[in-house]
């Protein structure tokens, strides 16, 4: 057919349209953004020479100042609490979306798999608002110990890094299942008997046959955790209070509280950047395994 | 087979272990939106008293009605443009159409709060006044992707024969996606745009920097809610929330397991 390019163009115009303006175009604005300074009342400080601003080297103020000792240990914490929930999501997911997969009867795969898929869907908020519940002095979990004799007062629970961790763990989790959960049910099973008839234990077989095998889900699973780990907000404000401020709170405080817009755009495009390397990594290593890219 | 007898319980009951994990908080906090006691977290009885109280608190409801304007825009808009950007990206080869593939997936991967961040510092720029409009922009943004996503695997899965049939019969290529394309789509459009309608009222972390005064959603209100403090008025709420988003996700799931003939 001679019309099929400008059909296309056609019916991918208006997505362009608002994805260009509403997403690139912002974007694009936020880094430009990051370049410059706070005003006195907020907003941005006029530049009165250009040429000047650029050798004087204060473009790039926001981004000195995000290495200062105070922001680069908030970065630090976010980063290991951002690698710490993905390998418990994964240690904790994968021998469950191995039994849902490989091990389950057909008839209960479905269900199995349903009861992942709800908890990713529904909303963030309120699965957080659920560990609030469980874990204040006056909570679920506290009653209970001290009504079981175990503890004698209330343990500060919430309001502190282990609730923060619960929480991202309990966030995320369905979000490495399902890609696990997707690599495993592909497994050729003969594989694994093979490997085994030709004499490897089941710790050889898993090791040296269905991991390799199930690389591209572990990568994707990572991936689906690692990010929206590294710019959570919502679980350190709530679980954490002010103590275990990580990154995204520190943004978000600067467009909420401290009024810096673009100190917290040279944070924001930071993490924007590293989460970019990240998705180019993971593009090119499931193009090299031949893989669909899939997000 | 493979592997003795230990390792498979150890396997299940770890399995046990996780969903009950999974669902036990969710359990609790519908549970305890019953319990007629106000402070503790010790069972006093069964009440509907804080769901009644719901029915009075003008605030709750009027963001109730904001989310539910919000989440029908987008849905509407976001249905439309995603469905129409998977029939370019299944149907059609053209330049350009990697470059798309990643535009169409990096507003899902990337972090919320940097769309949030960049969308506020644009709508300031623009000198748009945040409103529930800019709200709807930014869910729209988020939305046409999961929108692409669904009806274009949905899209991969049809029997190309069909067409194929449809057009040796006569055809024209706009009567065969009218009655035969489209309604073997349908399903597959409805259940992303049942998706869409739960992100968007479910959605607190992009909502929160793009509402002004007065564009209160639910989740918003939910959250100022909880920075006073833990109320059984916020499980009533939350369990609502939770009933409604689950029923539509579930509706969603039938409608993509079922067979595509």
């Amino acid at each position: 057919m001679k019309s099929r390019r400008g059909r296309a163009a056609l019916l991918l115009l208006p997505t362009w349209a608002v994805l260009g303006i509403f997403f690139l175009v912002p974007l694009v604005l936020m880094l430009g953004v990051s370049f410059r300074q706070r005003g006195v009342y907020g907003g941005l400080r006029p530049i009165a020479d250009l040429a000047a601003y650029l050798r004087s080297g204060g473009f790039l103020g926001n981004y000195g100042r995000s290495l200062e000792g105070v922001y680069l240990g908030i970065g630090w914490r976010s980063l290991w609490m951002a690698v710490l929930t993905t390998v418990l999501c994964l240690v904790i997911s994968y021998p469950v979306a191995y039994a849902v997969a490989v091990r389950a009867p057909r008839r209960w795969k479905n269900l199995l798999l349903g009861l992942v898929v709800v908890p990713f869907w529904t909303s963030f908020l309120i699965r957080t608002y659920a560990w609030m519940f469980i874990l204040r002095s006056e909570g679920l979990l506290n009653q209970g110990l001290l009504a079981a004799g175990v503890i004698h007062r209330p343990l500060e629970l919430l309001y502190t890094p282990f609730a923060v961790m619960i929480g991202l763990v309990y966030g995320e989790l369905p979000f490495m299942i399902l890609p696990l959960y997707a690599s495993l049910e592909k497994l050729d099973r003969s594989l694994l008997e093979a490997a085994s008839d030709l004499g490897a234990g089941g710790a050889g077989v898993f090791r040296r046959v269905t991991v390799p095998l199930t690389m591209p889900g572990i990568v994707a699973g990572v991936v689906l955790v690692f990010i929206p780990s590294l710019g959570q907000f919502v679980v350190s404000d709530l679980l954490g209070g002010a103590k275990t401020m990580l990154l995204g709170n520190l943004i978000q405080n600067q467009y909420a509280v401290a009024r810096n817009q673009p100190f917290g755009a040279a944070l924001a495009f930071e993490l924007t950047a590293a989460v970019l390397l990240l998705l180019l990594a993971y593009a090119l290593y499931m193009r090299k395994r031949g893989e669909e890219v899939l997000l | 087979m493979i592997g003795s007898r230990w390792p498979r319980r150890l396997l299940a009951v770890h399995s046990a272990l996780v969903y009950l994990f999974l669902y036990l908080p969710i359990a609790v906090l519908v549970v305890f939106s019953f319990n007629a006691a106000r402070q503790t977290a010790v069972w006093d009885g069964l009440t509907l008293d804080w769901y009644r109280r719901l029915l009075d608190d003008e605030a709750l409801l009027g963001a109730v009605r904001n989310s539910l304007t919000v989440a029908s825009c987008t849905t509407l808009a976001a249905t439309i443009l995603g469905t129409l950007a998977a029939l370019a990206m299944g149907r059609h080869q053209f330049r350009g159409k990697r470059p798309t593939q990643a535009l169409l997936m990096l507003p899902v991967v990337i972090p919320e709060i940097v769309l949030g961040a960049a969308l506020v510092t644009f709508f300031g720029v623009a000198r748009m006044r945040l409103s529930l409009t800019t709200v709807i922009l930014a869910h729209v943004v988020f939305s046409i992707s999961y929108v692409a996503i669904v009806v274009r695997a949905r899209l991969a899965g049809l029997d190309p024969s069909l067409e194929e049939a449809a057009r040796d019969l006569g055809a024209g290529s706009f009567d065969t996606f009218r009655r035969v394309t489209l309604p073997l789509l349908f399903p597959g459009i409805v259940a992303s745009a049942l998706l869409v309608f739960t992100l968007s009222i479910d959605d607190y972390v992009i909502t929160s920097f793009v509402a002004g005064v007065g564009a209160t959603t639910l989740p918003l209100h939910i959250y100022s809610m909880l920075k006073v403090g833990v109320t059984p008025e916020i499980n009533a709420v939350s369990t609502l929330l939770l009933a409604v988003t689950v029923a539509l996700i579930v509706a969603a799931q039938r409608l993509l397991q079922e067979k595509k003939t």
